[in-house]
């Protein structure tokens, strides 16, 4: 069982977030589509019309759909670092020019990582538009502001999706990724704001002291982070 | 696992269905249980805590996520006390504000990280631990610990780095259990966190490169050691990108007895392991 969504906002209009929740719950999945497949505005429920052809499917019932779910959030990192390395926002520090320079280099070898240990099992790779989303790569709250929707984001799948691995070894190698993310974001989160609590904020780190976990997939639907994919997403629970 | 879980429940709404629906048996054991089996030759481990981990060897090849979870209340002990020490002490007044503001920061969720477990272990039929003295002079080896910034932000460092490779080590441990594992794996990133803003303070990247200690003395090299690693699951990474960017994107584990050895030093009176 799916629901198509036209757009990511969607999600989070109350009639189709309740339907996508009822859905999931019975073991469906979600369809994204780009915005120029916009068919319907309804908020109201989705249709059952079959995934476009080149969407992409993530079975988060076997360890490869899972490691694929971390694949594409390290694609789009990957994308966005190189982009911002190809022409640093005017005025950038040497301390921040090291520091998303690393990260780059970080993010590139996660993807390249995934992808050898997927073999053949990997999803294509997926179209990314930052442009769409309003990011100014000149500008060094646009990237930084990226950056910190990244990094969080990429700590909350991690830690939402470890208990969806069944081989301790990738729950491992998984683990030893996630604290590199994590890492990530403290020192983007320290640029943006330096020398505050934010590098383990309040607002991502609760009462309890624990971080954030998101379920997995449903990130890829966040309308923050998931916005920058214009590959449609099928995900199977 | 039939318990009822009310303290992750409340925090995790949802979690008591997952505990009890979990499927078993189907994860592939080899990885956490080999690892850890392979560190059994901890000959001289200098205080009890070594029991706990001896103890679930005995059990079976890997601890219960009671001693895991107790284990890691150890560590979180010595986190929580030291940062309080600290904020109390003379070096508070030695800190730049950057540098009090993150220690601030960070003692928050030490205590919350206690109060946490304290709360979670007897809602799986456990006993919590009881807290050891600590020695945060080690010995002596940092006998200004309270009074010289230096001193505290670099065992600071220390504390945080290992913990992550802590939790991580762990997380094998207590993946039996969806919602312990979730809730160790969201501690294991503030670790990370901490750790990062900690070494940016110290004028250190945030991520460690190879095995590198940095500026810390060599007792810290134990920290650190292993991290230069490349082999990730079948794939070298070194053969990926730059030789230091291999290691830094990759955090490694320690197993449990690899930590008590770096702990050791800082406790300085034995705990005793309560019955559960």
């Amino acid at each position: 069982m799916t629901i198509t969504l036209s757009h990511i906002g969607q999600l989070w209009q109350a009639g189709t977030r309740r339907e996508f929740l009822r859905v999931a719950a019975l073991g469906g999945g979600a369809i994204l589509l780009p915005g120029m497949f916009a068919a319907c505005g309804a908020d109201n429920g989705g249709t059952t019309e079959p995934p476009p052809s080149d969407a992409v499917t993530l079975d988060l019932s076997s360890d490869p759909g899972v490691l694929n779910y971390a694949y594409a959030l390290e694609q789009l990192e990957a994308a966005f670092y190189t982009q911002v390395g190809q022409a640093f926002y005017a005025g950038i520090t040497a301390e921040e020019q090291q520091v998303l320079t690393d990260i780059r280099d970080h993010e590139v070898i996660h993807r390249d990582f995934l992808a050898a240990a997927l073999g053949s099992a990997k999803i294509p790779n997926l179209a990314v538009d930052f442009a769409a989303a309003n990011v100014d790569f000149g500008s060094r709250f646009s990237v930084l502001s990226t950056a910190k929707v990244f990094e969080d984001g990429g700590v909350a799948a991690y830690n939402g999706a470890g208990k969806l691995l069944k081989d301790l070894n990738n729950l491992l190698l998984a683990g030893k990724i996630v604290s590199v993310e994590a890492r990530h974001a403290a020192a983007i989160r320290d640029l943006l704001r330096p020398g505050t609590r934010d590098f383990a904020g309040d607002d991502v780190v609760n009462p309890a002291g624990l971080d954030q976990a998101i379920d997995a997939g449903f990130l890829l639907q966040d309308s923050a982070l998931g916005q920058f994919i214009t590959t449609p997403i099928e995900i199977i629970s | 696992m039939e318990q009822n879980h009310p303290i992750l429940e409340a925090i995790e709404p949802g979690a008591q269905a997952r505990v009890v629906s979990r499927r078993e048996a189907i994860r592939s054991g080899a990885g956490a249980s080999s690892v850890l089996v392979a560190g059994l030759a901890m000959t001289s481990v200098p205080f009890a805590l070594a029991a706990l981990a001896r103890d679930g060897y005995a059990q079976a090849a890997a601890p219960s996520i009671v001693d895991v979870l107790n284990f890691a209340l150890t560590l979180e002990y010595l986190e929580d006390e030291f940062y309080r020490t600290g904020l109390a002490g003379a070096v508070a007044a030695t800190l730049s504000p950057a540098e009090l503001t993150a220690i601030q920061q960070i003692s928050k969720h030490e205590t919350a990280h206690v109060q946490f477990l304290t709360a979670v272990i007897p809602s799986l039929g456990g006993t919590p631990a009881a807290k050891p003295t600590f020695d945060f002079t080690a010995g002596g080896a940092f006998s200004d610990v309270f009074s010289n910034r230096v001193t505290f932000l670099a065992v600071a460092q220390t504390f945080e780095d290992t913990g992550v490779r802590a939790y991580k080590g762990q997380a094998g441990n207590v993946a039996s259990n969806d919602a312990v594992l979730t809730a160790a794996l969201q501690i294991h990133s503030v670790e990370a966190r901490h750790a990062s803003q900690v070494r940016r303070l110290r004028g250190q990247k945030g991520w460690i490169t190879a095995n590198d200690r940095g500026d810390l003395p060599p007792q810290a090299q134990a920290t650190y050691d292993g991290e230069e690693n490349t082999v990730q699951g079948a794939v070298d990474v070194a053969s990926l990108g730059a030789a230091a960017a291999a290691t830094e994107a990759f955090d490694e584990p320690l197993t449990m007895e690899q930590v008590l050895a770096i702990a050791g030093p800082f406790i300085s009176q034995s705990i005793v392991r309560s019955a559960h």
